[in-house]
């Protein structure tokens, strides 16, 4: 007894104790990259479907198709409320949550069951998911397939002649997509520009009937244009809505699926565990490649992967020159003394100004009173629709890099004071003037801590979601803001970001469940990018800090 | 290296050829180098300052445009007068009104009826000739959106008429003339209301299909009658169907005016100019009369009334220059009563003598027997502005819908005609941050509702629930996090082996980095529903991990010491990693037969059933955890530096004087690293305060004011992000918003600087040692 007392006085346990908020900590952040990790990434491996027998609680049965997408434990109370019987002694039941799809013939595509009550699990080769771009998945098997609403294959053949169909309508919904979205969306875009050229000289009073008649030609000439792609369009619709393929669902009903709407199928029961990896990486390439479907809820990422980096290098290129130049002044030309470390207090604490206030300035400043002047002088003719006056990726961009100014000024200056003053001093020595020595020593040595500064500020800036959701994000963006149409860079248009994927897609999403397993992918993909920036930061930092110490000595 | 020294004594010439030997330039290109060159700095030095001084000023902007966002929320209104209308004629108006534009006034003459003249000249514009010829002996108006009014005319009928106005555009779009007229909404034939007799008093509403008209004749007796209004789909023929004809209960005393609430369910009738009796339509007749107040006390009278927009609020003007606001609520007994509600005073004594709300605010201009005007507001229980206009008494005030053209009358005077600049009323230092009894509510509260769908809606703008939830989610995220950080930084500092401290402190640092939405969105759809489903499991973490963690401990110190020197000093956290894996999971295994055992199946259920706690599925307890997490690296990363960076000497004297780490710890390291604690915490603070998306998504962001874990909140910053994008850009409601962007900037701001300061006197303080 008098040992543990003397123990506790000693102190240890105490000692202990902070260790373990240490371990807590650690636990606690590789806990979260896990969580994030495994659930992101274990959406894209093939699961596979199940079959079987469910009881309902009135003593019916049904068929059951689908994949397992959660289990839990739960209170028998609770499932006895619901109406299922369960024996009294039974204390926990496992449920399980079973995405059936088929939201066009059942209504609802997720389903929670009692694991009890399902029986005759089996995992048969043949079903088949169906991944659509209407309805979300379906899950059945495959019987036959049509041409022209005439039946071609039937049974084994059917899954060749799927195969080969489906590779065919695939290419032609690729043409169907470039001829809507490039050549008919830039026909869009010059007839815009045609109009408010129009309205401009209009505005001006330079609107003479030569230059309407030639306005007048170039339309028609573009509508020329539109109306041959326009037929090739109609073509190729027809073409592809020649194929369908037919499949029971797990009630028996026979539902035909135009090809037109099939984006893959796979049979993931019957892949081998190689075929099942390649099958991993192609889902993880497409998630990045692809555009969102169905309310951003499927489909893949691509607009909001380009939205994010787009801004960040517009950001960088903004921020990257005033920091350094802000830095600069504050450490070598700037009179060293109360006033100077005052405002560097103040830029140090900008750091700390929550990040919603500086989307609050963005909206109020740049938005409205910028914006607003901007179209006011150079865009008379798109009013009222405003063109700069409204939340746009230019000043997303520029309210990040204000954002992120005082981590830039802060870590450059820290790489200013760094280098040692008897460098500074031999190159002034040796005759040259002091911005000589700025530029040609003191700068080129201190770009690692540049470096630094501007990684951990694109780091905060791909993680920042409240400002953005003021001053130009949306959650699905008609057109991205680089294209093929003249001047190419839209700095007026709103962009997709992944930040505000992951907010818009998990809460304000019609379809949660459906949409999570992407939301868990979106986030590990916008943790890895920022572990990596964070982990390149702190790795040029350690580097930098070893350079100096071998000049210091 | 001598004779090099030597020529440079030497004469130009001999330096010339010295220096075409050593830089193959001559002398003369080699001085307009260096001058280029002493040019560029020059330059460069300008343009940096300039640039410095320009990011510098950027970043000041912030401020000030935060600032000049929100000051107009504060000004008081400005009144300017725009012409007199020297040409007006009308005798004796019941009331006058002007139409959106501010061009044409309508005055209800008591003698002619409606008049249409220039708001800004008094000129005759046009005058409607009244269908019925018998005098006018009553007026009401319904409500201002409306614009339809009733005349009471001497044999007992009742006219219901409504302004029209319709704008004739000249060549610009800027040239628009109105030309008023007058319609008949139920139909130019009058409704017989009174058999016979003269109307004395009238109220009149009509809302949806529904016309109510009371009537009180010169007796004081009083009639109500109903009507069904259908309208036929061809052509805009009105019909009116009398549905129902009530003699209600006669006034007790004189009467002096009588209000029908816009719901027709309360009549209000002023008597003596002193009380005013309530009466429910919705009971029987026996027990309509359901309160008399006595609104004033002593020798003041009453001597105007009339409703607050939305037709609920009664506003009673008195001869001491007091405008009260009263309406009908329920007291213990669930019984209707008229209370008051609040008062303001135009000036102390001087009795008013006209009043006129506003169309679209709650808000109205009085005048006094003195000639002066006030505007006010009563939400914001707020003088916005007041003048002494006149020296006569103001006999009538005329206001378009906009509030921004007025017309008043004194007694002697022409009408004039001013341009008045209100706009955010609505708002106070009051309303903001003190309880303000709002309309339909039985007590005085905080409440934050910024829109409605209704036209008449009072906007409810109090910033105490909002930094209410922004205290409580820091409070909560600080609870979580400063146990955790400032432990872990002592650890981290003081105890743990170097080759270990390199690669913890990173690991948690890497937290700082991590997007706030990614918390946001699992602590929204992953912790959430945990916590609620394993409430208990939660709970039990809370601790089980101590006791773990102090078991762990001395079993460590009992374990052999061949065993336990094989693990080197300070890597305690190495060895709690499994212990405390084992405490998480150990919880969440027991919290089932946890739950089954003490909370019959679900501990959630029995906190909102058995104790009475409402509980929300994304409660504060979820914030806390999650918005605990984000800040933990925060106060860790400085708590921690602070601690290290306290002088070796001071430790090593105290170890070596003999006291235990511990003891070192706590009576040497931790004062000296005090202060670095203390900013280490602000910044904290700082940063739970603003943070925006963990709240957003974690919570259900309902303003409330309850400190209950188990219920949700709306912080500052996460209001922002909710109502900014639809706020309407300078609205009272855009400029609050802007308003709580920099309470957040100051009160961050002032936090960080207080830290910083600090830190930088410990930095001085050490810096010696």
């Amino acid at each position: 007894m008098n040992s543990i007392k003397l123990w506790f006085r000693k102190g240890d346990p105490w000692v202990w104790l902070n260790g373990g908020a240490v371990a807590i900590s650690v636990v606690m952040v590789v806990g979260l990259l896990l969580l994030v990790a495994f659930r992101g990434l274990s959406h894209f491996w093939p699961h596979t479907i199940i079959e079987g027998t469910y009881h309902e609680a009135d003593g019916s049965t049904y068929t059951l198709i689908g994949e397992v997408a959660d289990e839990e434990w739960v209170a028998a109370s609770r499932v006895r409320g619901t109406g299922v019987a369960i024996p009294e002694d039974v204390k926990v039941v496992q449920r399980m949550l079973i995405k059936t799809g088929n939201r066009d013939v059942t209504g609802l595509d997720f389903r929670w069951l009692v694991a009890d009550k399902l029986t005759n699990v089996s995992t048969p080769e043949e079903l088949m998911v169906v991944e659509r771009r209407e309805w979300g998945n379906f899950y059945g098997y495959l019987t036959a397939m049509k041409e022209n609403g005439q039946v071609v294959a039937t049974g084994a053949e059917a899954l060749p002649a799927l195969d080969a169909r489906l590779e065919r309508a695939l290419d032609l919904s690729d043409a169907i997509h470039d001829i809507e979205n490039k050549d008919i969306g830039a026909i869009n875009y010059q007839v815009e520009r045609l109009r408010l050229k129009e309205r401009r000289l209009e505005l001006e009073g330079e609107l003479t009937d030569a230059v309407r008649m030639e306005l007048d030609a170039e339309r028609a000439a573009l509508d020329a244009e539109y109306q041959t792609l326009k037929a090739d369009l109609d073509q190729l619709n027809v073409e592809i809505s020649r194929d369908s393929l037919v499949a029971t669902t797990m009630s028996g009903v026979e539902k035909e699926i135009p090809l037109k709407l099939v984006v893959q199928y796979k049979q993931p029961n019957k892949m081998s565990l190689f075929e099942k990896i390649g099958d991993y990486f192609h889902q993880l390439w497409l998630f990045l490649s692809d555009d969102p479907r169905e309310a951003n809820t499927e489909g893949g990422v691509f607009p909001a992967i380009f939205g994010t980096v787009l801004m960040v290098i517009l950001m960088s290129v903004i921020v990257t020159p005033f920091g350094v130049i802000a830095a600069v002044y504050l450490r070598e030309y700037a009179k060293q003394g109360p006033l100077t470390r005052t405002i560097r207090v103040a830029v140090n604490n900008l750091a700390g100004v929550p990040s919603i206030v500086y989307g609050v300035f963005g909206l109020g400043f740049f938005v409205y009173f910028l914006g607003g002047s901007l179209d006011a002088l150079f865009y008379p003719e798109a009013a009222p629709s405003p063109v700069f006056g409204t939340p746009g990726l230019m000043w997303a961009s520029i309210t990040l890099a204000l954002l992120t100014l005082p981590v830039v000024i802060v870590a450059t200056e820290e790489g200013l004071t760094r280098i040692p003053k008897s460098l500074r001093e031999g190159s002034l020595a040796l005759g040259a003037t002091k911005f000589e020595t700025i530029t040609k020593v003191i700068l080129p040595m201190s770009s690692p801590a540049m470096m630094t500064g501007l990684i951990l500020a694109i780091a905060r800036a791909a993680g920042e979601v409240a400002p953005l959701m003021l001053v130009g994000v949306v959650k699905l963006a008609p057109s991205l803001p680089l294209d093929g149409n003249f001047p190419y860079l839209h700095l007026e248009r709103k962009f997709m970001h992944l930040g505000f994927h992951i907010y818009d897609v998990g809460f304000q999403s019609p379809n949660v469940e459906a949409a999570r397993p992407l939301v868990y992918a979106t986030a590990a993909l916008l943790v890895l990018v920022i572990v990596i920036l964070n982990l390149t930061a702190i790795m040029i930092r350690n580097r930098l800090r070893e350079k100096y110490r071998s000049l210091e000595n | 290296m001598a004779p090099f020294c030597h020529q440079k004594v030497l004469g130009l010439e001999s330096m010339e050829s010295t220096s075409e030997a050593l830089f193959g330039v001559s002398a003369e290109r080699l001085t307009k180098m260096r001058r280029y060159r002493k040019l560029k700095d020059q330059v460069a030095a300008k343009a940096i300052s300039a640039g410095g001084v320009g990011v510098i000023f950027a970043i000041c902007l912030i401020f000030f445009y935060l600032l000049y966002e929100v000051l107009p929320l504060f000004l008081p209104a400005s009144m300017e007068e725009r012409s007199s209308l020297t040409h007006y004629q009308v005798e004796d108006p019941y009331f006058t009104v002007l139409e959106e534009q501010g061009q044409v006034a309508l005055a209800v003459d008591k003698v002619r009826g409606p008049v249409f003249y220039n708001a800004r000249s008094g000129e005759l514009v046009e005058q409607p000739q009244l269908p019925v010829d018998q005098p006018i002996t009553a007026f009401s108006k319904d409500a201002p959106g409306t614009r339809s009014f009733a005349l009471g005319f001497a044999d007992g009928s009742v006219l219901i008429q409504k302004p029209s106005y319709h704008i004739e555009y000249g060549a610009t779009t800027q040239d628009k003339t109105v030309v008023p007229s007058i319609t008949y909404p139920l139909g130019e034939e009058p409704i017989s209301v009174l058999e016979g007799e003269a109307v004395a008093h009238l109220a009149y509403r009509e809302s949806g299909d529904r016309v109510r008209i009371v009537a009180a004749n010169a007796a004081g007796e009083l009639f109500m009658k109903d009507f069904a209004k259908t309208e036929s789909f061809l052509s805009d023929e009105v019909e009116l169907e009398e549905i129902d004809r009530v003699q209600l209960p006669s006034a007790s005393g004189t009467l002096n005016k009588v209000l029908l609430s816009l719901d027709q369910r309360w009549l209000f009738l002023v008597e003596n100019q002193r009380r005013v009796e309530v009466m429910d339509l919705r009971n029987p007749v026996a027990d309509m009369r359901v309160d008399i107040a006595e609104v004033v006390s002593g020798d003041t009278r009453i001597t105007v009334s009339d409703f607050l927009l939305g037709g609920f609020s009664l506003l009673l003007a008195d001869t001491q220059g007091v405008i009260s606001q009263w309406f009908v609520t329920y007291n213990e007994a669930n019984a209707p009563h008229l209370v008051k509600v609040r008062s303001l005073t135009l000036e102390e004594g001087t009795p008013i003598t006209t009043l006129q709300t506003e169309h679209r605010r709650k808000g109205f201009i009085a005048g006094d027997a003195a000639g002066n005007v006030g505007l006010f507001n009563t939400t914001a229980e707020r003088e916005v502005k007041d003048e002494k206009i006149s020296a006569e008494p103001i006999r009538w005030i005329a206001m378009s819908p906009r509030g921004d053209s007025v017309l008043f009358k004194a007694q002697q005077e022409a009408p004039r005609n001013f341009y008045i600049h209100n706009e955010h009323p609505e708002v106070s230092w009051h309303s903001m941050w003190n309880k303000v009894w709002y309309e339909r509510y039985e007590e005085p509260t905080f409440t934050w509702q910024s829109s409605s769908a209704s036209n008449d809606f009072e906007p409810k703008f109090s910033l105490m629930p909002l930094t209410f939830g922004t205290m409580k989610a820091a409070f909560y995220a600080m609870l979580v996090a400063v146990p955790l950080a400032i432990c872990g930084a002592i650890y981290t500092a003081y105890f743990m082996a170097p080759s270990l401290r390199t690669k913890v402190k990173p690991t948690i640092e890497l937290m700082e980095a991590m997007p706030t939405v990614i918390l946001g969105f699992l602590a929204g759809l992953w912790l959430a529903p945990l916590v609620e489903a394993h409430l208990a499991g939660v709970t039990s973490i809370l601790v089980l991990t101590p006791i773990f963690i102090i078991t762990a401990a001395f079993l460590w110190s009992r374990l052999p010491r061949e065993i336990s020197t094989r693990v080197p000093d300070g890597y305690v956290p190495v060895i709690l990693i499994p212990v405390v894996v084992l405490a998480g999971a150990l919880s969440m295994w027991l919290s089932d037969p946890i739950e089954m055992a003490f909370f019959n199946g679900s501990m959630r259920d029995w906190v909102s059933h058995d104790l009475g706690i409402d509980f929300d599925q994304r409660n504060s307890l979820v914030v806390g955890l999650a918005m605990g997490f984000a800040v933990i690296p925060t106060i860790f990363s400085i708590t921690e530096d602070a601690i290290f960076a306290v002088p070796k000497g001071l430790t090593q004297g105290s170890l070596a004087l003999g006291a235990t780490p511990w003891q070192t710890l706590v009576r040497v390291v931790m004062p000296t690293a005090s202060p670095g604690i203390f900013s280490a915490l602000m910044i904290g603070l700082g940063r739970a305060v603003g943070e925006t998306m963990i709240v957003l998504m974690a919570t259900g962001n309902t303003p409330i004011m309850d400190m209950n874990i188990f219920e949700g909140l709306r912080t500052l910053s996460a209001n922002i992000a909710v109502e900014m994008p639809e706020a309407e850009v300078d609205s009272t409601h855009f400029r609050i918003l802007f308003l709580s962007g920099l309470v957040l900037f100051i009160f961050t701001f002032m936090v960080n600087t207080t830290a910083e300061v600090v830190r930088q006197r410990l930095r001085e303080k050490y810096g010696s040692l």
